[in-house]
């Protein structure tokens, strides 16, 4: 009994030691932000490694959910006679929720996952030992950039699923089961709103890129230099990261939709 | 000028370390350790695997912090400076890592460049001219576009060293330069560490267990063994010593202050309990 109560004491300060490590990176990745305006082509690198890389998995991946939003949004307002508002569904829970979200997922399965095994191996290899006694600082060097990138890569993943999902959903609704074209496009524009829809979608994205990116980082960063624990970090940031998106989805939601 | 005034003889040591107290998860490392590195000679640091020999480099160059005690180099105590002054002192330091660790996703010239990009601002063509300068010292300018996938480990230590001379420094830490090397790639390592020594007038701490090769440069050589130095002095009266950690170690003996067996319960204790 006692050794049990010993055992969950020490997972509790490990767990609260580990949060405040992450913590004390996000305040020294924060404050070395002037590296990625002092060094635009590293940020430009990362842009590319995790943004240009993640866009066929996101695109890919937007045009199926919104195929099946089509078939199943279409079956649901037939019943009611209101078919010709399939653009309308479509685009609302693509803009506001599946694009951030489910881009989220898909950036901390790929991107996150890859930067987790970078650094975690950069360290197993010595290289961060390396550049610290070079005098180069490896949270500024390797890890802002690697923020920022995914910081801006997320709304960009996320406005690319969703376009691509309104789409999927139109080939559907449209070309397959008949609904007005015009009624589709109309629709959408009268009724989806640039500041509630877009610019709240854009706000979850960002949080989530940021999340996303920083768990990932700090995984790595944390991680034990060798193959396990590398390994086991990287399992972390996909379990972490995809947690705390649908977590953030929920307080973010609550906080901008609800009343 | 004789070699002992070339070296700087009677001036103060440039890494002076006193009373070094450093444990690792409540096993305690080091426990009163004294030592001196001299300007301009080959100091070897040796001892058996799991005495902290990598871990006092790292102390050395600021890596870790000692539980009590300093480290001091070129007069100014390493752990009482802030984040600036100790990169600028880490500039004037070079560290060769075991593993050679170069940035992977760079070539052999742009991993030798690196530092210099960092932290100079040379024109192109008189960064080309350096880093061509110092490949030619390891031996590796026709490797220049290699990545580091395609250097055998003799060679990634090669560029590894030319990198960390990129800066001119006034020291270089060694982490087990030779281990694993074949007998032509620790021959060419061992004549680079002492040559590079002399040419440029460098520190150099060398932290090896490969005896011969280190003792046959080393102009002076500290054993470590259970936490405190147990010899010191030049190859020879480290040889001579009778010292029976040190003995264990130079002979290469299986037991002895470093015991064969790790510490465990008796051996009929540990059978009867399985049954």
């Amino acid at each position: 009994m006692l050794d049990a109560l010993a055992h969950l004491g020490r997972a509790g300060i490990g767990a609260i030691r580990r949060l405040g490590r992450g913590h004390l990176l996000a305040a020294s990745m924060l404050l070395g932000s002037g590296e990625v305006l002092r060094r635009p082509g590293l940020l430009v690198t990362q842009l590319h490694s995790v943004g240009v890389l993640s866009l066929v998995i996101v695109g890919v991946s937007g045009l199926f959910v919104g195929m099946v939003l089509g078939l199943q949004g279409y079956h649901v307002l037939s019943q009611f006679g209101s078919a010709q508002s399939l653009g309308v569904v479509v685009a609302a829970s693509l803009v506001r929720e599946l694009g951030p979200v489910v881009a989220a997922l898909l950036f901390a399965g790929r991107a996150g996952s890859a930067l987790t095994a970078e650094i975690g191996l950069m360290k197993a290899t010595e290289q961060l030992s390396g550049l610290e006694m070079m005098a180069v600082d490896p949270i500024r060097r390797i890890l802002v950039p690697r923020l920022y990138a995914g910081f801006l890569a997320m709304p960009v993943l996320a406005a690319l699923f969703s376009a691509v999902g309104v789409l999927g959903g139109w080939f559907v609704g449209v070309g397959l089961l008949g609904v007005d074209d015009g009624a589709f496009w109309s629709q959408m524009q009268a009724k989806i709103d640039f500041h509630e829809d877009v610019v709240n979608g854009v706000v979850k994205s960002l949080v989530f890129g940021f999340v996303c990116t920083w768990i990932a980082l700090f995984q790595g960063y944390d991680a034990v230099p060798t193959s396990a624990g590398v390994g086991r970090a990287t399992t972390r940031t996909v379990v972490h990261s995809s947690l705390a998106v649908l977590g953030l989805d929920f307080v973010l939601t609550a906080l901008m939709f609800g009343d | 000028m004789d070699r002992s005034e070339a070296q700087g003889e009677g001036t103060p040591p440039l890494v002076r370390i006193r009373n070094l107290c450093f444990s690792r998860e409540g096993r305690p490392i080091f426990d009163g350790v004294d030592l001196d590195i001299p300007r301009g000679r080959v100091t070897a640091i040796m001892g058996p695997s799991g005495t902290g020999k990598t871990t006092l480099l790292k102390l050395i160059g600021g890596q870790l912090r000692p539980d009590a005690g300093s480290v001091e180099v070129d007069g100014r105590n390493v752990h009482a400076l802030g984040k600036r002054d100790l990169y600028r002192l880490r500039m004037r330091m070079g560290m060769l890592f075991q593993s050679g660790a170069l940035l992977t996703d760079l070539d052999v010239f742009e991993n030798v460049a690196y530092p210099l990009r960092e932290h100079t601002r040379l024109p192109e063509s008189a960064i080309r001219k350096l880093v061509l300068l110092k490949l030619q010292a390891v031996g590796l300018r026709g490797a220049r576009r290699l990545m580091p996938s395609e250097l055998s480990g003799g060679m990634a230590r090669r560029v590894a060293l030319a990198r960390a001379m990129a800066l001119d420094p006034m020291m270089i830490l060694y982490d087990e330069p030779f281990t694993g090397q074949d007998p032509i790639s620790m021959g060419v390592l061992v004549r680079l560490v002492r040559r590079l020594n002399d040419a440029s007038r460098l520190t150099s701490v060398l932290v090896s267990h490969d005896v011969q090769e280190t003792a046959s440069i080393a102009d002076l050589i500290y054993v470590i063994s259970a936490g405190r130095v147990v010899a010191r002095g030049t190859a020879q009266e480290v040889m001579a010593s009778d010292s029976p950690g040190v003995r264990q170690f130079l002979q290469g003996l299986p037991d002895g202050p470093v015991a064969f067996h790790y510490p465990a319960p008796p051996l009929a204790q540990d059978l009867l309990e399985a049954a």
